[in-house]
């Protein structure tokens, strides 16, 4: 398979105008399924190539680097690559009930072309070693899912597509001006070419712009506080197979994109030292992690109390990040791993909850225990992880984190991280005691548990959450190695 | 079966029963059943460890590596030995109480109820048996998880208040303070190892480990140190027998076991003794102690005021192992069980007290002797025993506890020690003059029978079983005696 990075991107591409040919329904979902599965698969052998050889390069169309594209996997995108195949696939076989439950017959063979297209461009992002060619695969991935968005079954879905869209374009003008300054001033557009020569030219205002315009549209991008406005009405008013699937993939990319910039491109010592990135995002992470589980707290609508949880959640990854130490880093990275596999496991809770009763408020789901027993222990043992319980990845993620922030001696991050961890007792309760604890409306007396094409997906993603926190040394592993990936690209 | 089985076995073994008493929901003769067999199989596992803990043998099993250098592992050593079988011991005369109490009452949910109550007790064999600082963390935190629902079990809106107060304080002292605790440990002495004589000897300065000890004792939210003692009073909305074991014996203790556990084999007593100013553990656990006495003088529901003697005895426990003598952690030791067995008696008291009559008040409880002479006879053992009177198990407790103190020449614990002596005298030697010698009150209050005798035979057999208990251990006190010189010895 030398060719594997560029199907890892050509597949899902060439497949989505074919799924958009086929229309029917059925056949349109069992095909983007199909195909969200061999993407998986291509992911698993490029992530095996490159534990085994270490970053794997590919030249597009045999066009070698500074004039073609370069494709370039080390061991951080390979981790990033597993995430997004892997939930691509599990969400695939949940959506043919959901989605047809929440969209319109007609639309659903554009529902899946646009799934197939973001794929492809949260996968592209990954891959590509070129910077302009990042910001493409960031455009069709953007495109694409405020599309999705749009879906949704409320009108209050066009809006927050609109928001979304607004946001998200500023977002990529940015990074697009950023990318154009460094253009100007190296000439080259290729990461590794940037990355050695940017340090002759650093100290110009140029690259300063550069690296504000870079750094503010990728915040944006991944919703970093307080740049997160667009997210709670894009997740909660999608359907419910593409919140669980952006929630975990999308604004992790964002991440990934940040950390390449930061690491990769500009290196620690420009980014941290001479820049002070590091004191501007422990701020702003810190007034993530409190503030937006603050605000989950009063939420009456679970998706988007949900959604201001992962504010406070990519808050935790950019704190681990902003620490700019390998196990800094390495623990924020793993808290982007698990975090997804915690995410998306809730949002698939919540939206066969909204399949059933076709509403996702508190008040709605009073005594729905009884009857939806399953989804809701789904979601009872997702919502542990999210606090951050022993033997659930989130505690393992939690335990990184901490233990990165003592050993840099700042133990009031430590002490803010377990804090923030006991506000996610109190917003994942309130849905805990109204599932249990409230009688039962008539309305929800006469539900039906999900189906088992949602349940299983469900709780396979849950199923992985328990196996990692019992046993991380997998996900932990994978997390150092990325960081130590590009921790050691950005160094001298 | 070699020990190191018999360690998993002995959490296994409930966990297991959990599957068969849910099998069985429709057959309750069957499912008590499943759980008395497994309560009384618990117990003889946990005997056949006796003979090899008393001749040395420490049997430890190795997990899982959750993460590297921290793993799930048991180890069983004296202290736990000496919880793990007070606590399978009291669970068989629980069970039986509870199949009268719940059957009496006409309780809803009992599949549940005797399933949290086999996780909780699975939860108190790892909390007993946890080789590390991490593996009693995991169980101490399942341990809240799996009685939550047991506090809740009424329903009710005041059960829910309750619960969240349950979770909330509980919850919240383990999360923000005994894991950050936990995660201090490790980065300085990068080990959760538990080892005789501690794992933290020159690793910090004194006024670091002193305030390190104050984030354990408070983090410890289970050991009731004022102020952290609200969720206790909190918990006794549950079924009584619920309170019984879990918030006499298996939860609290489970507390002040973690609090032993730290200052034994984390710290040490010999660091602690030279530890400048870790005397103030002794002077707050002695506050805790009068104060806690205070406000059970003046409640007069019966099930508040065990609640707060509860918070009193544990506190107790806290300041004996806190002066630091051998002399006092035997004391300590041993009045972990005397206080189980005592406390737990009591609770059975108002239980059956409630079964028969509905009454729920000390006020009420005039004359009552005469028509229940076997509960208020157990009743009276158990207040003896809290009071430290000879005859009774609290007596030798009290006794090494007071000649510890002298030996360290701790006035301020010696006070403390009479004092509260003097206080438990106050608050519990008027319900037995009360309840034998007033006349029985002549209108029945409403909600309340007057024409009742004895509670149904479990209940009144069991507690005749603990009272004999809390006089047998006063006789032959050898067992927990040997078990506490192992301790001691082991570190010096």
């Amino acid at each position: 398979m030398l060719h594997a990075p560029a199907l890892q991107v050509a597949l899902p591409l060439a497949a989505a105008p074919l799924c958009l040919l086929i229309r029917h329904a059925r056949f349109a979902w069992a095909f983007a399924t199909l195909v969200s599965w061999g993407v998986l698969a291509i992911a698993v052998l490029l992530v095996r190539r490159v534990f085994a050889e270490g970053t794997v390069s590919y030249a597009l169309g045999d066009w070698v680097a500074p004039l073609g594209i370069e494709y370039r996997i080390d061991m951080a995108g390979a981790l990033m690559l597993l995430v997004i195949a892997a939930i691509g696939a599990l969400v695939m076989p949940y959506a043919r009930a959901s989605v047809e439950h929440e969209l319109r017959e007609d639309s659903i063979g554009l529902f899946y072309t646009c799934y197939l297209l973001c794929l492809t461009g949260l996968l592209g992002i990954v891959v590509t070693g070129d910077t302009f060619n990042l910001f493409v695969f960031l455009e069709i991935s953007s495109l694409s899912s405020y599309v999705l968005i749009s879906q949704g079954c409320s009108r209050r879905s066009l809006t927050a597509a609109y928001q979304y869209l607004v946001m998200g374009t500023i977002g990529a003008t940015f990074i697009l001006i950023g990318i154009g300054l460094l253009y100007m001033m190296t000439g080259t557009l290729n990461m590794a070419d940037l990355s050695q020569r940017l340090p002759a030219v650093t100290d110009t205002r140029t690259i300063r712009v550069a690296f504000a315009f870079v750094t503010v549209g990728v915040s944006l991008k991944l919703a970093l506080f307080p740049l997160h406005l667009w997210l709670p009405n894009a997740y909660t008013f999608a359907p419910s197979a593409v919140s669980a699937f952006i929630a975990a993939t999308a604004t992790k990319v964002g991440i990934y994109v940040l950390l390449r910039f930061f690491f990769t491109l500009f290196g620690v010592s420009f980014s941290f030292e001479a820049m002070h990135v590091g004191d501007i995002l422990v701020v702003l992470a810190a007034m993530a992690m409190l503030v937006a589980s603050l605000v989950a707290v009063f939420q009456d609508n679970i998706k988007r109390m949900l959604a201001y949880s992962s504010v406070a959640q990519i808050g935790y990854i950019v704190l681990g990040i902003s620490l700019a130490t390998t196990a800094g880093v390495g623990a924020g990275m793993l808290h982007l791993l698990n975090h997804a596999l915690i995410k998306a496991a809730l949002f698939l809770a919540v939206g066969c909850i909204f399949l059933r009763l076709g509403s996702v408020k508190i008040q709605d789901i009073r005594g729905i225990a009884k009857r939806m027993p399953l989804t809701m222990a789904a979601f009872v043992a997702g919502g542990l992880s999210l606090i951050g319980v022993p033997l659930t990845t989130g505690f393992v993620s939690k335990w990184y984190l901490a233990d990165a922030a003592l050993m840099d001696g700042r133990w009031p991050l430590a002490v803010l991280i377990l804090f923030s961890s006991l506000l996610a007792v109190a917003y994942v309760w309130r849905v805990v005691e109204a599932a249990y604890l409230q009688p039962a409306a008539e309305r929800v007396l006469a539900l039906k548990e999900a189906p088992a094409a949602m349940l299983v997906p469900t709780w396979l993603l849950i199923a992985a959450n328990l196996y990692f926190g019992i046993d991380a040394s997998l996900t932990s592993g994978l997390a150092r190695r990325g960081a130590e990936a590009l921790l050691g690209a950005g160094g001298p | 079966m070699t020990p190191e089985v018999t360690v998993l076995a002995s959490i296994g073994l409930p966990l297991g029963a959990t599957a068969l008493i849910a099998a069985f929901h429709r057959q309750p003769n069957l499912r008590e059943s499943v759980t008395l067999a497994t309560a009384l199989g618990l117990f003889l596992l946990n005997l056949s460890l006796l003979g090899p803990v008393l001749e040395g043998q420490r049997p430890g099993v190795l997990v899982v590596e959750t993460l590297p250098g921290l793993s799930i592992a048991f180890e069983v050593e004296p202290l736990g030995m000496l919880f793990a079988l007070v606590a399978s011991g009291l669970w068989m005369v629980n069970s039986l109480y509870s199949i009268g109490y719940m059957r009496a009452n006409r309780e809803h949910h009992q599949t549940r109820y005797y399933v949290c109550f086999a996780v909780a007790l699975a939860s108190t064999m790892g909390v007993a048996f946890a080789g590390n600082l991490l593996t009693l963390f995991v169980f101490y935190e399942a341990l809240t998880l799996s009685t939550y629902p047991l506090v809740t079990h009424r329903g009710s809106p005041a059960a829910v208040r309750a619960g969240r107060t349950y979770l909330g304080v509980l919850l919240g002292t383990s999360i923000g303070l005994l894991l950050f605790a936990i995660l201090w440990t490790w980065g300085l002495a990068g080990t959760l190892n538990f080892a005789p004589g501690g794992i933290l000897a020159d690793t910090a300065s004194d006024p670091v480990l002193g305030v390190l000890l104050f984030v354990y004792m408070f983090g410890i939210g289970k050991a009731a140190l004022m102020p952290v003692h609200r969720w206790l009073p909190a918990a006794m909305i549950a079924p009584t027998p619920v309170s019984a074991l879990l918030h006499a014996v298996a939860v609290v203790k489970a507390g002040v076991f973690t609090a032993v556990k730290v200052i034994v084999y984390v710290f040490g007593a010999d660091l602690l003794s030279n530890l400048q100013g870790s005397s103030w553990l002794i002077y707050v656990a002695g506050a805790s102690v009068i104060l806690a006495s205070l406000v059970a003088l003046r409640a007069d529901n019966l099930k508040r005021r065990l609640a707060y003697s509860t918070v009193s005895q544990l506190a107790f426990i806290v300041m004996a192992a806190a002066v630091l003598v051998p002399l006092s952690l035997i004391g300590a030791v041993l009045h972990i069980a005397a206080h189980a067995l005592g406390k737990i008696t009591l609770f059975f008291a108002a239980g059956s007290i409630y079964t028969a009559s509905h009454k729920t008040e000390v006020s009420q409880l005039a004359g009552i002797g005469r028509r229940m002479p076997w509960t208020m006879a157990a009743f009276t053992v158990g207040a003896l025993s809290m009071v430290g009177i000879p005859l009774t198990a609290g007596f030798v407790s009290k006794w090494y506890m007071l000649l510890g103190a002298i030996e360290a020449q701790q006035l301020v614990a010696i006070a403390v020690i009479i004092l509260s002596t003097l206080l438990n005298a106050a608050y519990f030697l008027p319900i037995v003059y009360t309840a034998f010698f007033d006349a029985p009150q002549s209108a029945g209050e409403q909600g309340v029978q007057t024409g009742h005798g004895e509670a149904p035979l479990p209940v009144v057999a069991a507690l005749t079983l603990t009272a004999l208990g809390t006089v047998a251990l006063f006789f032959v006190p050898e067992l927990p005696l040997a078990l506490a010189q192992q301790m001691v010895g082991a570190a010096p």
